[in-house]
Formats: structure tokens, sequence, C-alpha cells
């Protein structure tokens, strides 16, 4: 095959490629939407953790991934953004879009006000930064009386969507929960594929060439930074919708660490990898550590070991070179 | 006529080592001035210093007749100077249209995308590839396209013909004489002696991070055993 063949072979690929996306995409949506139907209230409700949970990875994805930065601090905003709209919810309405608003507003406040040293630093210091955010923020939820110190926030109610009844049903917390995802996550892949996204990514690749180009990466960064808090906050909003209890738990070291380690398995940079990845850390922490004598932690330790060796860019890096082989290419 | 980069005894260097140890040059307004030197010279630290990427510790760097020494890259970039670096440097993970993307400046007047893959078809033939997907010569085409779209005023070559192949070298070379008639300037340190003469108005020879002759590109290359004297190379 000549060069120019070979280019008009790719680009005759290209179409047929995006249509098969959209086809599984749609796929997917269709059975997640109908999971209620025909599942029970628990595995709904694992389901609507698993989701609140993407929503962060998500966040993680999008710093780590696509911007190059290793994170452990997006739990921090995840915890701000659950906390403020369990209080929205308590004190204020049940309305679930507006919980979900203040959500997103608390984690791009909180972000904001801490990403600015942050995003001056890089690799190994970016990731103890982020760590010292969050292991501050989980101090302040763990000692202030008013959003309950180590007890956490109980007593919120059943949230309620444009004036109706509470949604007492899992089925339909759920549903709200995985619109939300959804939306959330087109966004996040609509950013990523802007030409912000693509400085982000030529970010990631040369930061002095960006500069020689007239960028300012620092800007570029704290701009992801914010927008990583704000999407973080809103999964904390929706966790907070299902779970109607937030604990200083929810934003600590482990869930901070287990939102990388989804991100690390599912392949980071892609969105739908670490989405995957965080459904499986989900599982294996919440459902199969019981099985398996309380060794959930352990599980995961192995199964991160195993995806380092075996798969260096994780579920999504495997995919693609499935799809690689099918077309002959490499 | 006026300069479009006047560096006065520029000093720079290392972690506290001096490899720029007061250079010299001027650049008039539309002209190609070659940077000659040995290896280790302190060409590219030259480059680099103009651009930013290194911080002087003293000295003057005026583009335009405005002062930036020790300016932010990215201000130095948006005072029109715009490098194509040793070893090209192309963002191997994106696609060709996303690395001219990235460099492109919304209301451009003179380059355009259009003109870029116009002046380099094969850029467009391969605009879907990765940038690592490139041959040497493609990813030099590319570094090219996307200082050109920054329509600089001064382009910094840093040794655009390293690691070509002869007819390569050729294309690029037919390339940087078409922009001649732009009112682009440009530095262009160049070990291809050949290329060099072939393109510039001037020569200037650095030695141990000084300027050690500068002058017309006719006289330097009529007295041989000056070049010699001063390149090591006949
Ligand atoms: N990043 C760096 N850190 C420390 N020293 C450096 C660095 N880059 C270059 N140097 C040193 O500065 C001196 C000049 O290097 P420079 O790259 O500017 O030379 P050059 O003239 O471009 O050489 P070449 O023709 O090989 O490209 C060399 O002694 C080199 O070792
Ligand atoms: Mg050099």
């Amino acid at each position: 095959m000549s060069a120019a063949e070979r280019t008009q072979a790719v680009d005759g690929i290209r179409p047929r490629r995006t249509a098969g996306k959209a086809v599984v995409a749609v796929a997917v949506l269709l059975l997640l939407a109908a999971a209620p139907l025909v599942l029970g209230a628990y595995p709904v409700s694992t389901m609507t953790r698993i989701l609140a949970f993407a929503v962060l990875v998500l966040s993680v994805d999008l710093l780590t991934g696509v911007t190059g930065l290793p994170t452990l601090g997006q739990a921090a905003y995840f915890g701000a953004g659950a906390y403020t709209a369990a209080l929205v919810g308590i004190h204020l309405t049940s309305d679930a879009s507006v919980q979900l608003l203040a959500g997103l507003v608390a984690g791009l406040v909180t972000a904001a006000l801490t990403g600015w040293v942050a995003v001056r630093a890089r690799g190994v210091v970016f990731l103890m930064l982020t760590l010292a955010i969050g292991e501050s923020v989980h101090q302040v939820a763990d000692t202030w009386s008013v959003v309950g110190a180590s007890n956490g926030l109980a007593g919120m109610p059943p949230i309620t969507l444009f004036g109706g009844p509470p949604l007492l049903a899992a089925g339909f917390v759920y549903w709200w929960v995985l619109a939300a995802a959804v939306v959330v996550f087109a966004a996040v892949a609509l950013v990523v594929r802007s030409p912000y996204g693509r400085t982000l990514r030529g970010i990631r690749d040369n930061e002095a060439r960006m500069r020689a180009l007239g960028y300012r990466p620092a800007l570029a960064r704290y701009g992801v930074f914010c927008l990583a808090g704000a999407v973080a906050g809103t999964g904390g909003a929706l966790w907070a919708a299902h779970a109607r209890f937030v604990s200083p738990g929810d934003l600590g070291f482990e869930v901070a660490a287990l939102a990388l380690l989804s991100v690390v398995i599912g392949g980071a940079g892609s969105l739908w990898g670490p989405c995957l990845g965080a459904a499986l850390v989900l599982l294996v922490r919440d459902n199969l550590s019981a099985a398996v004598g309380g060794h959930g932690p352990l599980v995961l330790g192995l199964v991160f070991v195993a995806v380092v060796f075996l798969l260096p860019r994780g579920v999504a890096g495997l995919a693609a070179g499935i799809r690689r082989r099918k077309e002959g290419l490499s | 006529m006026t300069d479009v980069l006047t560096v006065a005894d520029l000093r720079a260097g290392y972690a506290g080592s001096t490899v720029l140890d007061g250079v010299d040059l001027s650049v008039p307004a539309g002209s190609f001035v070659a940077l000659l030197g040995r290896n280790g010279a302190g060409k590219t630290t030259f480059m680099h210093t103009v651009m930013g990427l290194v911080k002087p510790y003293s000295g003057s760097v005026l583009v335009a007749g405005r002062e930036l020494a020790g300016a932010a890259t990215h201000t130095v970039a948006r005072s029109g100077v715009a490098i194509v670096p040793q070893g090209r440097r192309v963002f191997a993970p994106l696609t060709v249209a996303e690395n001219l993307g990235l460099a492109a400046r919304r209301g451009a007047r003179t380059w355009t995308l259009e003109r870029v893959y116009e002046l380099m078809p094969r850029l467009a033939e391969r605009r879907g590839h990765r940038g690592d997907q490139l041959s040497g010569g493609e990813q030099q085409m590319l570094a090219i396209g996307r200082a050109l779209l920054r329509e600089p005023r001064l382009l910094l070559l840093d040794e655009p013909s390293d690691g070509l192949a002869p007819a390569v070298v050729d294309q690029v070379a037919e390339l940087l004489e078409g922009l001649r008639g732009e009112g682009i300037a440009a530095v262009l340190v160049e070990q291809d002696l050949h290329l060099a003469f072939r393109l510039a108005d001037e020569v200037a020879v650095m030695q141990k991070g000084r300027i050690v002759h500068r002058g017309p590109t006719a006289d330097f290359r009529a007295d041989r055993t000056r070049a010699h004297a001063l390149l090591g190379v006949g």
C-alpha cells in the first residue's frame, strides 16, 4: 500500500468507526436505563453509587489522563460537593437539580481557592500538594461541628425533581443520577475534543513548546483544575442524593486513591475506560470484599499490580489494541 | 533599515555556569542571518535565551524595539518570535492537524492553515496522522508550518536540516528560500554550510559564547582560510 492509499484507507475507516462507537454508546445507555426494570433494589443502589463515583473518576481522568497531572486531591472537591448538596437538602430544598448545582459550584469554588498553588507544580510535587489539600479538607470535615464533624451529616430528606413527590424508589434516584452522569460525561468529552482540550494535551506532551507558541500553561492548568473540581463536586452531589448521608470518610484518602486507581485500571485519558475502572473498583471494595474475607483492598492491590504489568494502558488500551489488530494496521 | 532583533551583551547559562558570554547580534528586518559555530558553542542556548526559555543573567534583547530580556516565553512568542527547535519537537501524540491547530491564530492574515497545507501538501495528506508517525522530513515541515502559523516577524531556525536526507534538505531549503520574499527575518543555525550560504544574507560565527565574526555571506564564503579557522572546517 502506498502512503497516499494508506491515508485514504485511514480516512475511510474513520466514519465507520465513529458510527460503530455511536451504536455502542446508545446500546450501553439503553442497557443502563433499563436496569431498574429488571434488577432489584440492591443492585440498582450499587449501580447508583458506581455512577456517582464514576463522575469523580472522570474528574481525575481529566486531570491525570488528559492533562498529565496525577492527583490525590479530587476527593476533597467530591466531598465539598456532597456536603454542600446535603446541607442544601437539609436546610433549603429537596430539589435535586438545585442540590446538583450547589455541589457543582462548591467543587468549583473549593478547587479555585486551593488550586492556584498546586497547578504551578508538576509530577510528584503536584501529587503531594493535592494529597495535602485532600487531607486538609478531610480534617475540616472531621472536626467542624456545622457539618457534623466525625459523625457526618445525616437527616437529608429524599430528593424531589421539578416540584414532584419525593423520589423514594431506588430506580427513580438511579435514573436521576444516570441522566446527570451522562450529561457530565458528554460535557467532559466535548471539552477534551475542543481546542481547549487540544491545548491540555499539548501541555501534557511538551510544556516548553506550548510556551513558545504563546500559551500560558499554568493558566490552562488552573482552568482544568477548576473544571475538574466542578465535575468532582457534581459527583459528590449525586453521591449525597443517593446516600442521603455524608461523612468524612467520603472525602478521605481512600476515596482519592481508589479514584486514581480506577483511572489507571481503565486507561488514563480515554474517559470511558476509567468509568469501567470505577465500576470494577467499587464492586471489589463493597461487594466482593465480604466474599474474600474482608480482603477487598488486597484484591484491589493485586488488580493494580496486574494492570500495571499486563495492561500498561488500561482496559481502554487493550480495546484500542484489539481494534488495531482487527484493522490489520499494527 | 530597522532591526527586528538587537541583542546586546547577553549573558546566560545553566545553574550558574556561563554559556553565553556577552553576545552582540542584530538582525535587520526581513533578512536571514546564519549563526554558525562548533558543537557546544552556545547556539541553541542563544535561541532559547532569546525565546525566554533560558533566563539571561544580564544583557538586552530587543524585539522590534521592545525590551524582552528575561520576559516570559509566551510574551516573547506573542511579540512575533517563533522557533523551529533543534530536534523538531512536534507534539508526538497529537495529529498533524492538531499540531498546526495549536499554532494557528484567529484572524491570521498572511499564514492561514490553507496556505500552510498548500505550501506543504505532504502535511495535508497526513493531517490525520500522529506527530510520531511522521518521517523526519515531515516532522521538520510540521515544525516549520507550526512556526509560520504564528505569523512571526522573526523565525529562529535551529538546525532545520539535521538528520534529513539530502533530497529532503533540498525541499526544506526551497521552502525556506520561499519565505525570504515574505518579510520574515530569521536566525538560522545550521551545520550544513551549503544550506547556510544558500539562505543567509549574512553570517555570524559564535565561539565559546561570543560572536567572533559577522559579515556578508559572500565575503565569508570567499575567504576559505578564515572560514576554516573560525569553524574548523573547509
Ligand atoms: N539544559 C542544559 N543544562 C546544562 N547545560 C547545558 C544545557 N543545554 C546545553 N548545555 C551546555 O551549554 C553549552 C552550549 O550548548 P548548546 O546546546 O547551546 O550548544 P550548540 O552550539 O547548540 O551545540 P550543537 O551544535 O551541538 O547543537 C554546552 O556545553 C552544553 O553542555
Ligand atoms: Mg544546538
